[in-house]
């Protein structure tokens, strides 16, 4: 169980870092308290809170992307994980021990910002606990993301394409913020192809209990998750033996 | 008992070889210095026996296991101190050090009386709780060597455990290493000649990825007829030795 030592170690990394508390719980929170005030002054159906939260939850897992990344792009430039390759860690040690810790930060993140949204007016029920389930597997999605990256790119790469890319992605290419109907059907079609707008609408759905419609975008970012940390676990082995 | 020998030990990247046709053979318990200019291929010839990096060419054995068929036996009685200071900088220093038992996989007790016996070994008390990240450059190069030390290692390899620190500090190092002597098979690498000359039973001078010198201090002074480690490396690397 070597890995759990790396997995409590990367999480201390990740939430003793005051930066990634205020992105990571801090922004979703604001956003949703902002949106949920312009939402009463300039009605929006998009921005009503049933609608806004498994929007803002997702949105919020770019931040556990951008996490990952940066601590395994700058773990691969120290003498640290040097010393780590020395000591009898196997692969599977390193990389169970990245993925592990996100999911409970995820999912914390998740949570909070329902119970926010039940303060908010969101009203109680079990879909919320579907929803956070579902949210686990498009966490996973976020985490191998976040694995890739912080694979291919070095820690400053890391900043611009998760930190700035990344997020405008997840915002601009999945129906979060505005109707993706409006922007044409070219938009459409790329946003529907990427797994943005399908992890939306998969918790968009489980909150409101349509299990069945939700489906179809679950199997979209299962099939997307499995080739993310299918790749960034092939690429990981790769530099791992390259890196020699 | 020989601890470790190299065969034609030899490592290329494209068209420049780093370290050339490397043999060599450390007694168990024998500090061993490798010297030698920048480029030379000291570290290259540690990042090699840790399996840090690929070989090329021949092979190396550490306590008789080959590290091209058995690294992975060999990892479990080697240990390192990188040239860089490695440890998980948000951690304290306690926290570097049970991450490392743990990692090696010691039970709760095994772990607290080995973390015990290297805070009072390397004078670690006042810092225990202390993020290693905000260390001083003395204070990081020692929880890096007692992270190196947690496994019992039977073979340490240092890389330039004392580069950028001040005199004190180094002092305080050499102290810990000389305190290692006869029980562990270390091999430094240095900048620093009296360092080497101080510590070590033998030292090998690499020039550019070959060893062209290998023997005990006093005999490198007596060959080259001059009285300082630094006085015969430089005649030795200059080739005014013949």
């Amino acid at each position: 169980m070597k890995f759990l030592a790396f997995a409590k170690r990367n999480a201390k990394e990740i939430i003793r870092d005051p930066l990634n508390l205020f992105f990571g719980l801090g922004f979703p929170l604001v956003l949703l308290l902002l949106l949920s005030i312009i939402q009463k002054n300039i009605p929006v159906d998009l921005f009503e809170i049933e609608h806004l939260t498994p929007g803002v939850t997702v949105f919020g897992l770019s931040f556990i992307t951008l996490f990952s990344a940066v601590l395994i792009s700058k773990d691969r430039e120290t003498a640290f994980f040097a010393r780590l390759y020395t000591t009898p860690f196997k692969p599977s040690d390193f990389i169970l021990g990245y993925i592990l810790p996100l999911l409970p930060i995820a999912l914390t993140q998740g949570i909070i910002c329902y119970i926010t949204a039940m303060i908010l007016g969101l009203k109680p029920s079990l879909n919320i606990i579907i929803a956070l389930i579902f949210l686990g597997f498009v966490s996973l999605f976020y985490i191998g993301l976040g694995l890739l990256c912080g694979c291919i790119l070095n820690s400053k790469q890391v900043g611009g394409v998760c930190g700035a890319l990344l997020t405008n992605f997840s915002a601009w290419l999945s129906g979060i913020w505005f109707d993706i109907n409006l922007m044409g059907e070219t938009f459409k079609k790329i946003a529907n192809f990427l797994p943005f707008i399908h992890a939306v609408e998969l918790e968009r759905k489980a909150l409101s209990g349509e299990i069945l419609k939700a489906l179809p975008h679950f199997l979209v970012i299962l099939g997307y998750t499995f080739f993310v940390l299918a790749l960034a676990i092939f690429i990981f082995l790769k530099k791992m033996k390259n890196n020699k | 008992m020989i601890a470790i020998k190299t065969e034609g030990l030899t490592k290329k990247y494209k068209d420049i070889i780093a370290v050339d046709n490397l043999n060599l053979e450390i007694e168990k318990g024998e500090l061993f210095s490798l010297l030698g200019v920048n480029g030379a291929g000291k570290t290259t010839t540690i990042k090699m026996l840790c399996s840090l990096t690929n070989i090329t060419s021949g092979n190396a054995f550490l306590n008789g296991k080959s590290i091209l068929t058995e690294s992975s036996k060999c990892k479990k009685f080697i240990s390192v101190s990188p040239q860089e200071t490695a440890i998980a900088p948000n951690l304290t220093v306690k926290e570097n050090l049970k991450l490392i038992c743990e990692i090696y996989g010691f039970k709760k007790e095994k772990c607290e009386n080995k973390i015990n016996e290297l805070v009072n070994q390397f004078d670690l008390s006042a810092i225990l709780n202390k993020k290693a990240g905000k260390l001083s450059g003395g204070y990081g190069r020692r929880l890096s060597l007692a992270l190196a030390l947690i496994s019992e290692p039977e073979i340490l390899f240092l890389d330039e455990p004392t580069l950028g620190l001040d005199v004190l500090a180094r002092s305080d190092l050499w102290d810990i290493i000389n305190s290692l002597k006869g029980k562990i098979t270390i091999v430094l690498t240095t900048h620093y000649m009296e360092e080497a000359e101080a510590l070590s039973d033998r030292i090998g001078i690499m020039k550019n990825g070959r060893l062209i010198a290998c023997d005990t201090p006093a005999c490198l002074k007596e060959i080259t007829e001059t009285d300082s480690i630094e006085k015969a490396f430089i005649k030795i690397v200059k080739g005014e030795n013949k």
